[in-house]
């Protein structure tokens, strides 16, 4: 109790000082740390019967989801709530935007209406780039495109921390669909700014070219890449697996689902090889079956509900961080 | 700098608060302590030990971080780093004793009120404080002090406790105020 009270006390993190969330790209370790940490004071307050903190009491939040989504809305609408922020849900079929309206006059007239923070999902990468370049209140990013899907990576980070005690030195493998995958990118940033070695394995038409260099740029090692599933599973301590997207299929990127889970799923005669202690992590939804088989997702290396646990922490720690951030800095007595 | 608590004196202070907490409750059953993060949570373990080593009964400790429920958030930017709150025990029914460093305008102990409120209904809410330095906004009051200490708005009382700053004591320091700001403790 003596030990955990006074731990984190002489750890000092970075104060967060950005108006927006757009991606791990342009965080330092440091910034990443400071989230990380806050998320784990966060999830105390889901365990509470009483499971609200009024510090964003006042504030609004909108989740303008232009791409469907239930598990991330629900997690930032859980996770607003809990602060005791208000938050306002905009999917297109409801809105203006099917009338034709453009992204920023949206926007705008949200603004107009003084909401303080926007999350935005949209099919189109760097969408929540433009908005956040256009907006006063804060601006995070629930996913765009092939792009960056920033707190789901954040939740990743946070449930390795949890399981393993750290991140610095692990071999993460992230497995399928590389190509079209914001939360492979985010992970990648993530993952190799905090010190981990990634791979990256998947079948070559999937596998978008130059991947290799992805983290290099900001000084780290840049991943690993490789088509053969034994040796991204020999010797990992994380397999991250991604959801394998029906249409993959039809666009001919793939032969079949089941040829796919012959060459890349994950069974449990394929973790024989793997390390006793192997996290399998995933984003959801898991096609069971297809990269994932039912006895592993529900078996005991499986964290993919902890992951899920996680989220909502992590983004009622990004809803706090970014809150705090627009003002004028003070001296704190 | 003026010393006004060495080692010794604070170590004073904590044993015969611990001797007045278990007078006043007849020992330590349905009574815990919750320290106010940070140097109140060190006290708090400090207390919990002496009352421990006096009436030979453990007693509980939680550990209260008040960042969430602070009345400034609005008015400071970037919101301060939140560290957790761990109170291992059901608060309803309890008789707690608060734990904090330094009582001055009694807004920590407002917000602190505040979070144990939303953990429960405890039976009894008193405060322990090592230095009460007077200058209150707010209609609270300690039920155990370690040391009353005047003061003057342009002073700062710093407890340094060795757990954290390699240091033990407690120094009254004069400020120079800067013109806009206005500070709020801890």
């Amino acid at each position: 109790m003596a030990a955990l009270a006074t731990s984190d006390l002489t750890t000092q993190t970075a104060r967060w000082t950005r108006k927006d969330l757009l991606g791990l790209r342009e965080l330092s370790a440091e910034e990443i740390r400071c989230i990380l940490q806050t998320a784990g004071s966060f999830r105390e307050i889901s365990l509470r019967p009483i499971k609200k903190v009024p510090v964003l009491r006042g504030k609004t939040v909108v989740n303008l989801f232009f791409e469907a989504s239930t598990r991330t809305r629900t997690s930032f609408e859980l996770a607003a709530k809990r602060l005791s922020a208000d938050i306002v849900n905009i999917t297109p079929q409801h809105s203006s935007l099917s009338k034709g309206e453009t992204v920023l006059d949206t926007v705008r007239n949200l603004e107009a209406l003084k909401v303080d923070v926007l999350v935005i999902r949209h099919a189109a990468a760097g969408v929540p780039h433009l908005i956040a370049q256009h907006a006063t209140s804060s601006v995070i990013n629930a996913g765009d495109g092939a792009h960056e899907h920033p707190t789901q990576a954040l939740l990743d980070l946070f449930t390795i921390q949890e399981k393993r005690g750290r991140i610095d030195g692990l071999n993460v493998s992230i497995i399928g669909d590389i190509a079209h995958s914001r939360v492979a990118r985010s992970n990648i940033w993530g993952l190799t700014k905090l010190g981990a070695h990634v791979t990256v394995c998947g079948p070559p038409t999937l596998m978008p070219p130059q991947i290799e260099q992805l983290g290099s740029a900001a000084g780290g090692a840049g991943v690993a890449v490789t088509h053969d599933l034994s040796s991204a599973i020999r010797g990992a301590d994380v397999l991250m697996l991604l959801r394998i997207q029906h249409e993959r299929q039809e666009a001919m990127l793939i032969p079949s689902l089941r040829e796919f889970r012959l060459r890349y799923g994950i069974t449990r005669e394929r973790l024989e090889a793997a390390k006793p202690d192997i996290l399998i992590m995933h984003p959801g939804p898991v096609n069971r079956g297809v990269e994932l088989d039912s006895s592993v997702a529900d078996g005991p290396f499986s964290v993919i509900l902890d992951q899920v646990t996680n989220g909502l922490a992590v983004r009622m720690a990004v809803l706090y961080l970014v809150s705090g951030a627009p003002k004028v800095d003070e001296e704190e007595g | 700098m003026n010393r006004v608590m060495d080692s010794e004196a604070i170590r004073r202070a904590v044993v015969r608060i611990a001797h007045e907490v278990l007078e006043h409750h007849k020992g330590t059953t349905g009574v815990a302590l919750v320290g106010i993060r940070t140097r109140g949570a060190i006290l708090a373990q400090r207390l919990a030990k002496e009352i421990e080593a006096i009436d030979r009964h453990p007693i509980q400790v939680g550990v209260l971080d008040i960042t969430l429920y602070r009345d400034d958030l609005s008015r400071i930017g970037p919101h301060p780093i939140v560290r957790s709150t761990e109170i291992p025990f059901d608060v309803t029914d309890l008789r707690l004793i608060l734990v904090d460093d330094v009582l001055f305008t009694g807004r920590t102990i407002r917000a602190a009120l505040n979070a144990l409120n939303d953990l429960g209904r405890p039976q009894t809410i008193q405060l322990a404080v090592l230095v009460d330095r007077g200058h209150r906004e707010l209609p609270i009051r300690a039920d155990y002090v370690g040391k009353n200490l005047p003061t003057s708005h342009a002073e700062h009382v710093e407890v340094r406790l060795n757990e954290l700053d390699e240091a033990e004591e407690v120094v009254i320091e004069t400020i120079v105020p800067v013109e806009g700001s206005r500070s709020w403790p801890p």
